[in-house]
Parts: structure tokens; C-alpha cells; sequence
């Protein structure tokens, strides 16, 4: 797993207070972790700050699973 | 329905049967009056800041003990998880723990979809989430707006800890919040029995929570001159109510809340029952924002009116909880309570449990009915401490030092608050 994909699951138990074993790359913040829409808010928050990055709300919105916000933040490291 | 013994405040009876208390002298409702019978107190050099780096001119209160549950203190982990509690300001926090408590206190769960309607919350604070406000303001001021949590408004408002209460425990009747400043504690629980009186629940989660020990809590009553600063080498002394040495409040956090239900909806259930609600007065200084007036006049209506709702006259009072907050208008509470009760002032019993926690603010009424709830239960009142020497004599025992076993059927507890806001709350043995 990257440097980046250990960093956001560790964001997302932290701040979800789920067990580490359920953040798998498939998981729903929402349907899965018991994230309600402020949360999500909270959890991009959290991510920008931890890899200076800007996550505008239209892509913020479309950030649904641990998966898609690994993807997301490994593009905008790349880029 | 129709009760001969009813309260004149209205035909249906509302009685306490759940309560839930967290304060300087820790949390549990055996605990906290046993060690405030002792004349225990809960006062000492602030401990979640350094008061007197940032050069505030107080740095005394009464807060909330941390430790272990079985001593006593409080754990927050143990009553709200650690992901939900940065959602919510402290004095959310402790709202929670002192509603969990009553909740649980008074075994009301509601079965079903009626019962949960009929069941409210009616949960204030003078101040809100003041730490919780001061800190987003850094944030924004740093130009980080951006980041500022989406949990910071739903933290701050007042009327979250109601809110929280209900969804919870699914209660999904009226969901109310007063503030009236340090007089918040009484209304919520007067306006809420009346909800119950007028039909609107059958119960009701009632109380106030306050958590201002902050910065900027203490900055801004110190810049109102209210707060006691020549006391702080000896933290204990410091809330001195009646005492010539006053010389203004001591800040206390906590929560008090009750469980309050109509009488025959408890007695079907064969609830415990602490008390009833028997009269409720409300009144206004039209005065001055912090200055009470000539001789607490509105204290005075507040108080009267109190004993007219419950069909009830002086003598018939053998405690009164004094809003009593070791500043000036002491005097003026006392000279309000001896014109009321005339001769029947001399077989008073009137303390100031403020001595012990301090000001609890929006909080205070609510936890100093509880005390008036207890002290008829076991015919105890509380001491006020420190009142060494009074400023003015008076006929009135003010329990100066140590507890009193004493009879009391009924109990008045006064609060007065800011903006010149009084309300006086009568409990009676059932």
C-alpha cells in the first residue's frame, strides 16, 4: 500500500473512530462507516490539510469510498 | 382529569422522578450531596488553563473533577465516544452525561411511538459553546475559513444539548431550549412542567448546562467586575456569600437535569418520586442589564408569585436555595426574602449552595432545585461556607459553615439573571 493510501485510512479512522480491518479500499464513508454528510465535510477538511492539496466541492462530492479518495490524492500529488 | 390535592399552577401535577447532576463536587447525585452536607468544596485554581499567565485578574473556579466514575468524577470516554465529542462544545458534554444519569435515575423508556411523542426536552445554558466559538474565531481570523469544522455551529448552539438528548434517546416530543442567562437553570424547568400541565408531554428531560471556565469566560466576567479576584491564594475561601469579605462570584461548569413527569403517568409506573413542582414565578427588573433594583423588587414578584401559583404562603417554606452568588446583591436578595416572609423569616432556613461550586450559571437553578429536591427527601439543608461574619445581620439562619437537620416539606430556590431576568421555583414533598 502507498505512502498515501496508509495516511488516509489512518485519517478516516481517526476521525470515523471505526476499526482499522473495516477501511478497506471499497468501503462507503457513508454506507459502510457511519459517516453522516458533515462528517464527509469534516473528512475532506482532513485530507487537505494533510497533503496540501485542494479538494474543490465538486470533486469533494464525488469522494464516496476510501478508494476514491486515495485515487484522488495521488492524481493531484502526480500532477 | 382532576386532583383536590392538585397544584394551583394547573390541574394536571408534575413530580420529578429522574436526576442527573455533574458539578465541581464531581458527579452522581449520592456523591455530590453527600460531600456537599459534608460542606465540601469544589473550588480551586483553574486547572485547564494557566489563568494567571494570561494575566486574568481571577483565577479560581469550580470545575468539573476528572478520574474515574466510581470516585466520583468524570471520564468523558465513558459516556460519549471520542469521534463525537470534538462535535460538540464541553458544555454539550456535560448536558449528556448529567441527562444520562436522570434518564437512567427515573427508568422512563419509552415503549412506543405515543409514549416517545410525549416525551421531551427542555435543555438550556446561559452562554453556549463559548471555547468552542473562540477558537473557530481564531481559525477564520487566521485566514483559514476553509477550514473551520461543519460541526462548529451544531457545537455552539444552545439548544444542541436538547437536541442530542432526543435523538439519543428518540424522544421526539417538544425539543426546547431557554436561555435567561444565570436564571436559565429554573425557567427551563418551570416552563417545562408546565408543558406537562397544559397537555403538551407527559414527560419531560428538563435542566441546564453550562461549560464557560474559559478564557474568555473568565476575561469577560472579570471585565464586568464580577467575578471574586482576592481570593485567589485561597481558592476554597473564594465564594463567600453574605460574607462582609465578599467580593464577587466564583465561575462553576456542570449540568443538573431532571426527569419531570405528570403525577399519575408515574404513579401508574410506580416511579420513584424526589418531589412535585408546585409554583413557578417569573418577573422582570426593567432595571439595568447586570444591576438588580432597590431592595431585588423583581427577586421580590418573583418570589410571590411563586407562592400565589402554588396556593402556598411564607410559613409554609422551610428552605429556600438563595441565588446568593457572593457578590453585592447578596444584601438585596435578603432584603427581598425578609419583606416577603415577615415573622415567618424568623423559622427560615435560606443557604447559598453557590459556596460550595460556585456559579454555575445556566446551569445553577436547575442543579439548586436538585439541592432543594434532596434536602427534603432527607430533611437536610446545606451549609453555606465561608460566611464567617456576615455583612448585615439578619433574622434568617443562613446555615453559615455546616449542614442543618432540619424538616422540610417545601423548598424555594431563587435565580436571577443578567438583563434583569428572576424566576423562583417551589418543590414540595409528595
Amino acid at each position: 500500500m502507498s505512502e498515501i493510501a496508509d495516511k488516509v485510512k489512518k485519517i478516516v479512522v481517526e476521525h470515523l473512530g471505526v476499526e482499522e480491518s473495516k477501511v478497506t479500499p471499497d468501503a462507503s464513508f457513508i454506507d459502510d462507516l457511519g459517516a453522516d454528510s458533515l462528517d464527509t465535510v469534516e473528512l475532506v477538511m482532513a485530507f487537505e490539510e494533510a497533503f496540501s492539496v485542494e479538494i474543490p466541492e465538486d470533486a469533494a462530492e464525488k469522494i464516496a469510498t476510501v478508494k476514491d479518495a486515495i485515487d484522488y490524492i495521488e492524481k493531484q500529488k502526480a500532477a | 382529569m382532576s386532583h383536590s390535592a392538585g397544584s394551583a399552577l394547573g390541574q394536571r401535577r408534575v413530580v420529578v422522578t429522574g436526576i442527573g447532576i455533574v458539578s465541581p463536587l464531581g458527579l452522581g447525585l449520592e456523591n455530590v450531596w453527600a460531600r456537599l452536607i459534608a460542606g465540601e468544596s469544589g473550588i480551586g485554581t483553574i486547572a485547564s488553563f494557566d489563568a494567571a499567565a494570561m494575566e486574568l485578574p481571577a483565577h479560581v473556579a469550580g470545575e468539573v473533577p476528572e478520574g474515574p466514575k466510581e470516585a466520583g468524577a468524570l471520564t468523558l470516554s465513558d459516556w460519549i465516544p471520542v469521534k463525537d465529542q470534538k462535535k460538540m462544545d464541553r458544555f454539550i458534554h456535560l448536558g449528556l452525561v448529567a441527562a444520562a444519569e436522570a434518564v437512567a435515575d427515573s427508568g422512563w423508556v419509552p415503549q412506543t411511538e405515543d409514549d416517545r411523542c410525549a416525551t421531551g426536552v427542555m435543555i438550556g445554558s446561559g452562554i453556549g459553546g463559548l471555547q468552542t466559538i473562540y477558537d473557530a474565531s481564531i481559525t477564520v481570523h487566521e485566514g483559514r475559513a476553509r477550514r473551520l469544522s461543519p460541526f462548529f455551529i451544531p457545537s455552539a448552539l444552545i439548544n444542541l444539548v436538547s437536541g442530542h438528548v432526543s435523538i439519543k434517546y428518540g424522544f421526539k416530543g417538544p425539543n426546547h431550549s431557554a436561555v435567561t442567562a444565570c436564571a436559565t437553570g429554573v425557567h427551563a424547568i418551570g416552563d417545562a412542567a408546565r408543558l406537562i400541565m397544559l397537555g403538551d408531554a407527559d414527560v419531560m428531560v428538563a435542566g441546564g448546562a453550562e461549560a464557560a471556565v474559559c478564557p474568555l469566560g473568565i476575561a469577560g466576567f472579570s471585565s464586568a467586575r464580577a467575578l471574586s479576584t482576592g481570593f485567589n491564594a485561597t481558592p476554597g475561601k473564594a465564594s463567600r456569600p453574605w460574607d462582609k469579605d465578599r467580593d464577587g462570584f466564583v465561575m462553576g461548569e456542570g449540568a443538573g437535569i431532571v426527569v419531570l413527569e405528570e403525577y399519575e403517568h408515574a404513579k401508574a409506573r410506580g416511579a420513584k418520586i424526589y418531589g412535585e413542582i408546585v409554583g413557578y414565578g417569573l418577573s422582570g427588573d426593567a432595571h439595568h442589564i447586570t444591576a438588580p433594583a432597590e431592595g431585588h423588587e423583581g427577586a421580590f414578584r418573583a418570589m410571590r408569585g411563586a407562592l400565589s401559583n402554588a396556593g402556598l404562603t411564607p410559613a409554609d417554606i422551610g428552605y429556600v436555595n438563595a441565588h446568593g452568588t457572593s457578590t453585592m446583591a447578596d444584601d438585596l436578595e435578603l432584603d427581598a426574602v425578609e419583606r416577603l416572609f415577615g415573622d415567618d423569616a424568623r423559622t427560615l432556613a435560606m443557604s447559598s449552595t453557590k459556596s460550595a461550586i460556585g456559579h454555575l450559571l445556566g446551569a445553577a437553578g436547575a442543579v439548586e432545585a436538585i439541592f432543594c429536591l434532596m434536602a427534603i427527601r432527607d430533611n437536610v439543608v446545606p451549609p453555606t461556607l465561608n460566611l464567617d461574619e456576615p455583612s448585615r445581620a439578619s433574622v434568617i439562619d443562613r446555615v453559615a459553615h455546616t449542614a442543618q437537620d432540619r424538616r422540610v416539606d417545601v423548598a424555594l430556590s431563587n435565580s436571577f439573571g443578567f438583563g434583569g431576568t428572576n424566576a423562583s421555583l417551589i418543590v414540595r414533598r409528595v
